[in-house]
């Protein structure tokens, strides 16, 4: 403050007497201009990347263009018929009841697993964790396909197992099984993913803590219930809001089983499918922006809400 | 709703003004183009030579160019697989779309042709002179790459369907080799009950062999006039195949494996898929992937209704050449010599390929090749016959690879129920009229 500004204030000196305040705006915001070099790299890459695929979509969902006739501006056409779109919903119907089935039960296993590998109970929990883990590092392409080996009725494990019992009782490709079918694979996939957050999340709790719950005489169920529970509260908000964007964008699992399965699973099984059979097997770019936009803004919504209330309970 | 529609109608009075400024740009094209190219101009490109881009993924591609290449050392060919049928129709149709990026030369098959023809993405040949080859080739596959009296490609190869059996399962079982879809019908129920592991075929639902089945039976839904379509999947000939084609779905006879799955050549190796009603490039495909069954397979003309042979055509396709190629003569030089010069063709038939080109059909050596495979059979014979007896007439819709892309969502709802194909058919249809409309054509049912 003493060397190097004295030259600035006696230029300033120099001009007619400024007054405190304004001094201090000009220094702040040559402040602020030094800041902005350092955000303007990633601003250029967050406007490029991010916010102009989501304005293209936006334009495009505006915008219809046909193969008879070419493009044309219809406004909010494309939203209202979106909203009638009986495939549409039918997608937006199966992934929330896959949400609602499939994220509770991958997430009681992640969380049991991360409590008995925290549990110090557990032998060579080291092993453990990296073997729920593994699944994760599978490519998903190579554990869907590896999963519909198991599934085929006509040639994998399933069909083995309807040879033995003498019966069709196993077939995780009819309509039926279908969704609980993809649901096992998902499960199979994120539950170490998840076991790891949770786990990490328990490893941060101190150990004084448990020492304190020894001592005034709690026993291991006492002290998940009144110490790890608790402490897991943020992990577990954390990994729900991961687990619904993942499930509304299903697209890779049912996409590939649908070679495997055909006619079972269709082209508008999930929205992301939906979106993608409409703008390259139709050339409907615009509607397939549409889908795009609204599931963006519903899982949005969602999570939002969904981290509302975990933030609430929080305070509590 | 009433917002809606009368927006709808407002884009659709918009879209016909533009169709007409479009027509008339594709005059002006026309005209400019006809003064310029004629065969000499071809040969003058050929000598001049330059850079050309191909997509293909035919298994005889890598050894034409490297052919063309030495007959032409001034031309370049860069030979790129983009994927197989619609990985490849995506990829070009995203190319048209965003006005870069698209081959000069590419391959198509003849049901994805007016699809692309339509978006205006494909050079009319015969600027170049290229009309004159029209009895090089068989009518039906010089018919498929016509299309609104525009040359929009080179047939490559033809797909006459035929029946090919597994001989050695059908003497296992004492059944005779059926000549009419009655007696398929009864093989189909006998092989069956005398074996449960075998079916007759397999059949999860494929757009591709349901539209030559439709084609055979007589049946004409897609009707294309310009920009007013009809179309009509319940008509007699549709009528004629889904009686005989419930049966055997309705009675569950058939095999459910998914075509060209490891598991389905599995079945056509071991005997648990007994015939296929299938194009004549067939053979070429059970040498090289089912192997095994060497000396099991035969092949017979497909079976009727009537007893009068007619047949269709089943996949095969051709080549174009791209609008936004910059050397458009040198492309269709290219093509011309692909598609028509005996030495392409030689490389073309030794890869197992069946021609469209007429010299090679009604060549006697082609005819009385005896084929190992088999068993000695003059296959030839059986083919030709069938590229003569495809029935004409038949036109696929201008936007038949979506069409294709809904099938399972539609028609193979009845297979995987053991249900009424018309019902199937019939949703088909409403979302074929419902899509087509959305595209602006006047579609009518």
């Amino acid at each position: 403050m003493t060397a190097t500004s004295l030259p600035t204030q006696s230029r300033d000196a120099v001009v007619p007497a400024p007054a405190p305040r304004p001094r201090g705006i000009r220094v702040r915001s040559r402040s602020e201009w030094k800041g902005l070099a350092f955000v303007v790299p990633f601003l250029v890459v967050f406007l490029l990347v991010f916010i102009a695929p989501v304005a293209y979509s936006v334009y495009l969902s505006l915008f219809r263009e046909q193969l008879i006739g070419g493009n044309a501006f219809v406004g909010f056409d494309n939203y209202v018929e979106l909203f009638g779109d009986a495939q549409f919903w039918e997608g937006f119907v199966r992934v929330t009841l896959f949400l609602v089935v499939q994220v509770p039960v991958m997430l009681a296993l992640a969380l049991i697993a991360a409590l008995a590998i925290d549990s110090a109970r557990l032998h060579a929990s080291g092993f453990f964790r990296i073997v729920i883990f593994l699944p994760y590092a599978v490519p998903a392409v190579v554990a869907v396909l590896m999963w519909g080996f198991i599934y085929g009725d006509d040639f994998g494990l399933a069909s083995n197992i309807n040879d033995l019992l003498g019966a069709e009782v196993v077939t995780p490709f009819v309509p039926d099984w279908i969704l609980a079918s993809i649901g096992n694979i998902v499960t199979w996939e994120f539950v170490g993913y998840n076991m790891l957050i949770f786990y990490s999340a328990l490893r941060t709790i101190p150990t004084d803590l448990y020492e304190a719950a020894e001592l005034d005489g709690a026993g291991p169920m006492r002290v998940v219930r009144a110490i790890k529970l608790p402490a897991l509260r943020g992990a577990i908000v954390i990994a729900t809001i991961f687990s619904i964007i993942g499930s509304f964008q299903l697209f890779n699992e049912p996409n590939i089983l649908r070679t495997l399965a055909p006619n079972v699973i269709t082209t508008y099984f999930t929205p992301n499918m939906y979106a993608y059979n409409l703008s390259f097997a139709g050339q409907q770019y615009n509607a397939s922006a549409t889908v795009a936009i609204v599931m963006g803004v519903i899982t949005a919504v969602i999570a939002y809400v969904v981290q509302l209330r975990g933030a609430r309970k929080e305070e509590r | 709703m009433t917002i809606a529609r009368t927006a709808l109608r407002r884009t659709l009075a918009v879209a016909a003004t533009a169709a007409l400024a479009v027509g008339a740009l594709a005059a002006c094209a026309t005209d400019s183009g006809s003064s310029a190219g004629t065969g000499t101009d071809l040969d003058a490109a050929l000598e001049a030579g330059g850079k050309l881009t191909y997509w293909s993924w035919t298994p005889s591609a890598e050894a034409q160019v490297a052919a063309f290449e030495k007959a032409y050392p001034k031309v370049d060919v860069e030979l790129v697989n983009a994927g197989t049928n619609t990985e490849e129709y995506t990829k070009l149709q995203n190319a048209i779309k965003a006005g870069s990026g698209a081959p000069d030369v590419v391959q198509i098959e003849y049901y994805a042709m007016p699809q692309f023809a339509l978006s205006d993405a494909l050079v009319d040949l015969g600027e170049y002179g290229l009309d004159s080859l029209e009895d090089d080739y068989a009518a039906s596959t010089w018919g498929s790459v016509n299309i609104d009296g525009k040359l929009v490609g080179l047939p490559q190869d033809s797909g006459p369907m035929a029946m090919f059996y597994n001989k050695a399962v059908f003497d296992q079982f004492g059944i005779a080799v059926p000549t009419t879809w009655d007696e398929y019908i009864a093989a189909a129920k006998q092989l069956h009950a005398a074996d449960p592991t075998k079916y007759i075929t397999s059949d999860t639902g494929d757009a591709g062999f349901a539209t030559s089945m439709i084609w055979q039976a007589g049946g004409r839904p897609f009707g294309i006039d310009g920009t007013d379509i009809s179309v009509n999947l319940a008509d007699e000939g549709t009528q004629k195949w889904t009686g005989v084609w419930n049966q055997l779905v309705e009675g569950d006879l058939l095999a459910t494996t998914p075509g060209w799955s490891d598991e389905w050549f599995k079945g056509l190796a071991d005997g648990s898929i007994a015939t296929l009603p299938i194009g004549a490039w067939m053979p070429g495909v059970l040498e090289s992937s089912v192997a095994d069954a060497s000396g099991d397979w035969r092949v017979a003309p497909m079976p009727t209704y009537d007893g009068t042979p007619v047949t269709s055509e089943n996949g095969g396709g051709g080549q174009s050449v791209t609008k936004q190629s910059k050397n458009p003569a040198l492309a269709a030089a290219f093509l011309r010599w692909l598609n028509n010069d005996p030495a392409s063709i030689e490389v073309f038939l030794e890869s197992g390929g069946f021609p469209s080109t007429t010299a090679d059909l009604e060549d006697p050596d082609f005819k009385a090749f005896e084929s190992e495979y088999f068993g000695g059979q003059k296959i030839n014979e059986v083919l030709t016959q069938a590229s003569k007896d495809v029935a004409p007439g038949w036109s696929y819709l201008p936007y038949q690879v979506f069409a294709n892309s809904i099938f399972g969502d539609t028609v193979g709802q009845s297979y995987i129920n053991k249900a009424d194909l018309n019902e199937g058919l019939a949703d088909w249809q409403s979302q074929l009229v419902e899509y087509g409309n959305k595209q602006g054509f006047s579609v009518s049912e």
